[in-house]
Parts: structure tokens; C-alpha cells; sequence
């Protein structure tokens, strides 16, 4: 295996230097980038912030306030249960008005601690600069990303310091850096890439030096030409540092995609990025965390890309964590038109909000609005067996027949044509031509067949 | 202020495509071939044609209604398998017999099996096999194109004239489509334009053509001759419905397996059976039971080829 591995670095160093890489399958929407040119501008400090207790995969954060509690800017309010957990921070300083349920951007209302402002904007001690930061020993990095309660920021939220403490059987070699930003629309690591650029290839370091890695790749759509030319320019005197173009095509910003596109090594069915060796880290993740170790900031802001035909005036934002979706769109002047679809995230895998009182959180990569004709109901029509939705799986599944399947409730051949397998990528439904609501159906199937068997993944799936 | 907002599940886009503009396509492709069927075989065959599309058009919404079903005769589908089934018709067959061909394709092709997307077989070969048999002299006698003083008796297609007589019609008549023939068989050039529209607009894959036509070709080259490898490669390729049925019925997503490599064994299928027919069978042509056949073999070939699932070794 690890011999495998390194002649594999060697053979994509050399030959494949020059060539544009990608993966099998995949769709090439319109890009819809209206705000890729646009600076990232701070937005304005607010009255009033909810701050969700479930913003990360796994356990929800406890609160470690109470009500009327006086809290700074970076000061922990809620803090981590159990190994795949993240802190919470209050993002403004003002008082705790409020804990509880709150209309939640991901699912039913749940815990959120309401804090209001009190214009002073005044940081937590515990905020400090470390210039010694180079000298830290690995588990004193995981330490302070997991204080700052760092999670993935390309919307997945994955605890970042999870990710950095491997299992001590798996054998690490290469970093990847996740600048594809494949969803169309979105433009927040576009900027990041531009604007702070030094401070993501720093946070690069860090996360190299943590886990002891000599191979280091930034992976970058090639539509981002600005971007790429920046980082290439930052790097240009890393010795194990190389930036990689690739064919803008999604879901590019896929682990797995993005696996199989730089190193050619594909991610066992059921199996992590870590089980072949490599670490997947977004780029605004590798930002954030070059701001905790130097900087001592807790995560407590992220960029947002408002966009859409129903956004008056589209923006990227610097938005404090908890702010509200209705803010953030009164910031840009409101609706244009009729909303019909407030999402947030990108149009293939975002989220579709029901109301604008949900808050910003760690995962919120954009909010995207919609207009009302573009949300027009489509006419289902019978599967006519053409075989797109199979031929742009990236997952090589047969999201038609896990659909025809779990509409009959026949879960079990769901299974066998690979539904555990499937990533919610969406872009078997973009295509179909039938309009059948292909992800929703293979979502039901899975959500059956993991409360049935428990698993996640890897339940003896087998395949041709 | 309240705002109603649709909440649905990703993704929140569309490709612009749908069924009907597929089908329509579809329609778009046939032009080519309609055209030269009327110039080859006279006002007939737009007689032929319209009857078959009309009638296949009625039957399913008729057939639609009766079953309290949303009538979807617009989605393009009826009116291409009315087309092809009126191509897979002699010039010279009675129009009420095309009539009657339409609703077969439309009821015992298609709605029997619950319409759209859930047939096995192809509709308008299930339809001109069951006029075969119902009607085998009038199925089988032809008429010369326009451009061809023969005597109407005795005139035989390609394939029977190569059969019965070894007589070896000239290529480029029948690439041009000169020949004697179902009505829209006959000009390869005018199905090759078709079609390679079709492949342009990813309609339709190289898979299935390639291979069928291939496999029939080659071994009609192998054993179609005197001597091993004697065969007539080109002329097998060009004559008959070959041509027609490669490129546009056994192409139908509906009745042939999904993957590349399913389709490729499908086509590989049709094209043997076909040459078997042609070299050793009773009837001059094969082209549509080949591909009837295959179509009941789809669903199996699907069943054990299956998109590769990424998993441990
Ligand atoms: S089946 Fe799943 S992984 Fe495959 S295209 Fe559909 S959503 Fe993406
Ligand atoms: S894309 Fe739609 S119509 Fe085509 S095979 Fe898949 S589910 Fe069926």
C-alpha cells in the first residue's frame, strides 16, 4: 500500500503535470458566478445575534451561559459533547437575552442562544496573538483548533479537529486543499483565495506540520484563473506545494472527486479521504485556522456569497456567525421581485429555507434567492431508461433504479444498486429529463436502510 | 413580512431538456429519411406516414382516456412511433392496414405494458411483426421506386435479390436509396444525416449502432460469401433495414439495456442474430426480430451489468 501510494505522487508530479485532471462523470451547469468579482466587504454590526448549538456534524455544543450573562466577542458559550463536537462562540459582545429553540437552517428548530448587542464589539481575553506558532507541537495545534471550535467551512462542518487527529493506523501522506468551489453560484473561496491569500497557504502549513505531511496540493477549478495565478505566485518557493488546475466541472469540490482527481487513488465504498492517505481541507477551513493558531480568533465569522436573480444587490460578506438571513438580505437591499426559493448553500445541494428568521451558520457557504419563475413545478414524467442519471453519477450507482426501487418500498435492491454509496451530489435529478425527483427518493432509501441496519456506509455492498 | 417561500428537496435546478423536446428531436432526426421516402416512393408514402401517426396518436389518447390516465399525446412519443413503424411498411400496403398497425404499436406495443417507459418491447416492431403475420404477402410485396421501370410482380428488394438470384444490387443505389424496400429503409444517406443529429444533440450513443452494424457487417463479410471472408461487407451494411433499425429503433432508450457496455452486447446481439437470419434464416431480413429478440434479453443484461460501485478490494 505505501509503496502504491508513493510511486503514485512521483508518477502525478511528473506526467501529469501539465494536463487539466478531473474525474468520471460529473455535469457542467451554468456557472451563474454574478458575484465573483466583487470584494468581500464587512458587513455592519448587528443588534442581535442567534447563535445555533448544532451548527457541526455530530453531538450539539452544551451552553455554558445563562440567560443575562454578560459575554465578550470570541468567548465560548457553548461548548463541545463528546469526541465529534464543536465549541460555539459568542460573535458579538453584549448580553444573553435568549436560549432556546430556534428556526434552524438545516432542520426543525433547535437550541440557539439569542445575545444582544452591546455595540462595544469588545473581545474575550483569551484572545491573543502567538508569534511563536511555528514552534508548536502537533497536539497543541489540534488543541487550539478544536478550542476555537473550527469546523469544515465548505458546508459539510465536519469538526476540523476530528480530521486532524487520524486514527494511529492510518498512514497520512498529502494534504489537499479544496479550492473548486464547483457549486455554481458560489464565489466566497473565490475571493478567500484572492484576498487572503498568505494567510490560507499559512493555515496550509499549520495543518501540513500537524499532521506531518511532506505533499501538499491546492486543488482550483480552472474558471478561477485570478485565483489560481495568486496561489501559484504564493507558493512559487514551496518545494512541496503545487497548485492544481482543474476542469470545472461538478461536484469537482467533492472529496472523493477531488481524490481521484489529483492523485488518481479512489476512496473505498464506505471508506474516508484518510484510508487512502490524504486529508481534504477547504480552503476558508485553512484560513480560519491560520487565524486561531496566529491570531487566537475563534471561529465566529465566515464569508457569505448572497447571490441570485432574487437578490437585489448580490454580495460576498464577512458575516458574523448568528446573524439572520433576514439581515444579511436587508444588507443587500432586500428582494428583487417575488422570492420563490431562499437557499442556503449552492443550487445542487443547498438547503431550501422556509423562513428568513434562520440564522447564519458555520456551514452557511451562501444564501441564494431564487426568483419565483425560477422555481416553477416541473412535470414528472416516467423514467424512459436513457441512462443520463447514470452516466453523471460520480459515484458509478444507478441512482434510476435505487429511485424506481425505493419508490416501492424495496429497499434491500436499493441497496444493491448502491444507494448506501450516494454523495446527495444532485446532479442525477439535474439531468433527467424525466424530472424525476431522483435525490429525494435515494435520500429516502437511505434514511430506511441506515435506520434498519444501523450503518453508515460499508454494509456489504456489492456490485459488477 | 410573511413571504411564501418553496421549501424542496435539492437540487433547486433543472436541465432545460424534458421528454418531449427528446422525442421532438426525435421527429426532427426522421425528416431526412420522410423526405426521401417520398421522393423514392411517391405521395404514398406521406400517405403512410400521416395514417400511422394519426392513428397511433388517437389510440393513445383514446386508450388514455379510458383508463383515466393524464392523456400525454403531446409529449412526441406516439408521433415517433407512429413514423417508424409507417419506415417499416412497403410502399405498397392498403392504408387501412397502416391504420390498423398504428393502434396495434400504440395498444399492444406500449399501453399494455403501461405506456411510456414501461415497455419491453419496441412499439412499432411489435406492431409491423404482428402485420407481418396477420398479412405475410402484402408485407412482403414490393414496389420499385419511381425511378426504376420494372415489372411490379416480380420486383424484390436487395436482400431477396441477392437470396434468391445472388444478384448484387449496385452500392450506390442503396446508399442513395434507390432500391426497392420498406418506405423508409432505404437511403442510408438520409437515416446516416438523421442520426448523426441525434448522436450531436446526445439523443443517442455510438454504442448500439457501432456494434450492431459492425457485428452484422462482419460476419455477413465472414460467411456471406462463397469463401470464408468473401462476404459482400458493404452491401450487407447498406441493403435492408439495417441501417434503420441500428440507428433508430434499436437506439430507443426504453427497450435497450442502460450501461455502455449493456448496450454494446445488445447491439453485438442484434447484429448476429441478424446475420444469422439473413445468411441462414428463411425471410431475406432479420433486423427486426434481431432487435425484438434483444429487447426481451434488456432487462437481463441490465441485471448483471451494472454501473461499477466503488468499493475495497
Ligand atoms: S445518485 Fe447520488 S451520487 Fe449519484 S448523481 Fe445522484 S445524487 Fe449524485
Ligand atoms: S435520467 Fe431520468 S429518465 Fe433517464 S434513466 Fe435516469 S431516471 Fe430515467
Amino acid at each position: 500500500m505505501n509503496l502504491y501510494v508513493l510511486e503514485n505522487i512521483n508518477h502525478t508530479n511528473k506526467e501529469q503535470k501539465m494536463k487539466i485532471r478531473s474525474f468520471r462523470g460529473g455535469v457542467h451547469p451554468p456557472e451563474e458566478k454574478i458575484t465573483f468579482s466583487l470584494p468581500i466587504q464587512e458587513m455592519p454590526l448587528l443588534k442581535k445575534v442567534v447563535i445555533p448549538l448544532s451548527q457541526h456534524t455530530g453531538a450539539p455544543a452544551k451552553p455554558v451561559v445563562k440567560v443575562g450573562d454578560r459575554v465578550k466577542r470570541g468567548q465560548r458559550i457553548g461548548e463541545a459533547q463528546g469526541s465529534v463536537s464543536s465549541n460555539i462562540h459568542a460573535s458579538i459582545s453584549g448580553k444573553v437575552v435568549d436560549i432556546a429553540d430556534h428556526p434552524h437552517p438545516l432542520g426543525p428548530p433547535s437550541l440557539a442562544i439569542t445575545i444582544e448587542s452591546d455595540g462595544r464589539d469588545e473581545h474575550h481575553p483569551s484572545i491573543k496573538h502567538n508569534n511563536d506558532y511555528f514552534r508548536l507541537h502537533p497536539n497543541e495545534i489540534r488543541e487550539i483548533v478544536k478550542e476555537a471550535g473550527i469546523v469544515g467551512l465548505g458546508g459539510a462542518a465536519f469538526p476540523t479537529h476530528v480530521k486532524l487527529s487520524p486514527p494511529e493506523d492510518k498512514w497520512i501522506d498529502t494534504v489537499i486543499l479544496n479550492g473548486c468551489e464547483c457549486e455554481p453560484y458560489l464565489t466566497c473561496d473565490h475571493r478567500l483565495m484572492i484576498e487572503k491569500t498568505y494567510e490560507i497557504i499559512q493555515g496550509l502549513k499549520i495543518i501540513a506540520k500537524t499532521l506531518e505531511v511532506t505533499s501538499c496540493y491546492i486543488g482550483i477549478e480552472k474558471n478561477k484563473r485570478d485565483a489560481i495565478r495568486a496561489m501559484r505566485e504564493e507558493i512559487r518557493n514551496e518545494a512541496n506545494m503545487e497548485v492544481v488546475p482543474l476542469k470545472t466541472k461538478y461536484p469537482q469540490g467533492s472529496e472523493r472527486q477531488l481524490i481521484e482527481a489529483i492523485l488518481n487513488r479512489e476512496v473505498p465504498s464506505g471508506g474516508l479521504p484518510l484510508d487512502v492517505g490524504v486529508i481534504v481541507q477547504n480552503v476558508g477551513t485553512a484560513l480560519a485556522i491560520s487565524e486561531a493558531v496566529k491570531k487566537g480568533n475563534p471561529l465566529i465569522e465566515r464569508v457569505v456569497t448572497v447571490t441570485g436573480k432574487g437578490i437585489k444587490n448580490p454580495a460576498n460578506l464577512r458575516v458574523r456567525i448568528g446573524t439572520l438571513f433576514q439581515d444579511v438580505i436587508d444588507y443587500c437591499g432586500g428582494f428583487r421581485g417575488k422570492p420563490g426559493k431562499m437557499i442556503m448553500g449552492g443550487p445542487l445541494m443547498g438547503f431550501s429555507q422556509y423562513t428568513t428568521q434562520v440564522p447564519v451558520i458555520k456551514g452557511t457557504t451562501g444564501i441564494l434567492v431564487l426568483p419565483e419563475e425560477e422555481t416553477e413545478e416541473i412535470k414528472e414524467r416516467s423514467c424512459i431508461r436513457c441512462n443520463r442519471c447514470v452516466d453523471v453519477c460520480p459515484m458509478d450507482i444507478s441512482p434510476n433504479l435505487i429511485a424506481k426501487y425505493a419508490s416501492k418500498d424495496r429497499f434491500d435492491w436499493a441497496r444493491e444498486y448502491g444507494a448506501l454509496d450516494c454523495m446527495e451530489c444532485g446532479i442525477c435529478a439535474y439531468v433527467c429529463p424525466a424530472k424525476i425527483p431522483l435525490v429525494q427518493l435515494i435520500k429516502y432509501a437511505k434514511a430506511q436502510l441506515t435506520r434498519v441496519t444501523g450503518g453508515t456506509g460499508d454494509t456489504g455492498v456489492t456490485g459488477g | 413580512m410573511p413571504q411564501r417561500l418553496v421549501v424542496s428537496v435539492s437540487p433547486h435546478i433543472r436541465i432545460k431538456g424534458n421528454i418531449p423536446r427528446m422525442m421532438w428531436d426525435v421527429v426532427i432526426a426522421l425528416v431526412p429519411a420522410t423526405i426521401a421516402s417520398i421522393y423514392f416512393f411517391g405521395s404514398k408514402a406521406i400517405y403512410i406516414i400521416l395514417v400511422t401517426t394519426f392513428s397511433a396518436l388517437i389510440t393513445e389518447a383514446l386508450i388514455q382516456k379510458l383508463c383515466k390516465k393524464p392523456v400525454t399525446i403531446f409529449d412526441g412519443s406516439a408521433v415517433v412511433t407512429g413514423i417508424l413503424l409507417a419506415f417499416n411498411l412497403p410502399p405498397g400496403i392498403p392504408l387501412w392496414m397502416a391504420g390498423v398497425g398504428g393502434a396495434i404499436a400504440i395498444s399492444i406495443g406500449k399501453q399494455a405494458f403501461g405506456g411510456l417507459g414501461h415497455n419491453i418491447f419496441n412499439p412499432a416492431l411489435v406492431a409491423r411483426t404482428i402485420l407481418l403475420i396477420s398479412f405475410p404477402v402484402v408485407m412482403t410485396t414490393w414496389s420499385p421506386p419511381r425511378f426504376i421501370s420494372f415489372d411490379a410482380l416480380t420486383y424484390a428488394t436487395p436482400l431477396t435479390a441477392l437470396k434468391m438470384d445472388n444478384i448484387l444490387t449496385p452500392l450506390k443505389d442503396l446508399f442513395i436509396g434507390n432500391v426497392g424496400g420498406c418506405i423508409g429503409e432505404t437511403s442510408a444517406l438520409a437515416l446516416i444525416i438523421g442520426a448523426l443529429y441525434l448522436l450531436l444533440r446526445k439523443h443517442i450513443t455510438w454504442h448500439i449502432p457501432v456494434t450492431f452494424i459492425a457485428t452484422a457487417g462482419i460476419l455477413c463479410w465472414l460467411f456471406g460469401g462463397a469463401e470464408l471472408f468473401r462476404g459482400p461487407f458493404l452491401f450487407h451494411v447498406l441493403a435492408g433495414g439495417l441501417l434503420l433499425g441500428a440507428l433508430f429503433m434499436a437506439t430507443d432508450p426504453v427497450t435497450s439495456p442502460t450501461s455502455r457496455s449493456g448496450r454494446m452486447i445488445f447491439g453485438m446481439g442484434c447484429g448476429a442474430i441478424t446475420a444469422l437470419i439473413r445468411l441462414k434464416g428463411g425471410p431475406p431480413e432479420g433486423v427486426s426480430f434481431s432487435i425484438l429478440l434483444m429487447n426481451a434479453f434488456a432487462p437481463l443484461i441490465d441485471r448483471f451489468i451494472r454501473p461499477r460501485k466503488s468499493r475495497v478490494k
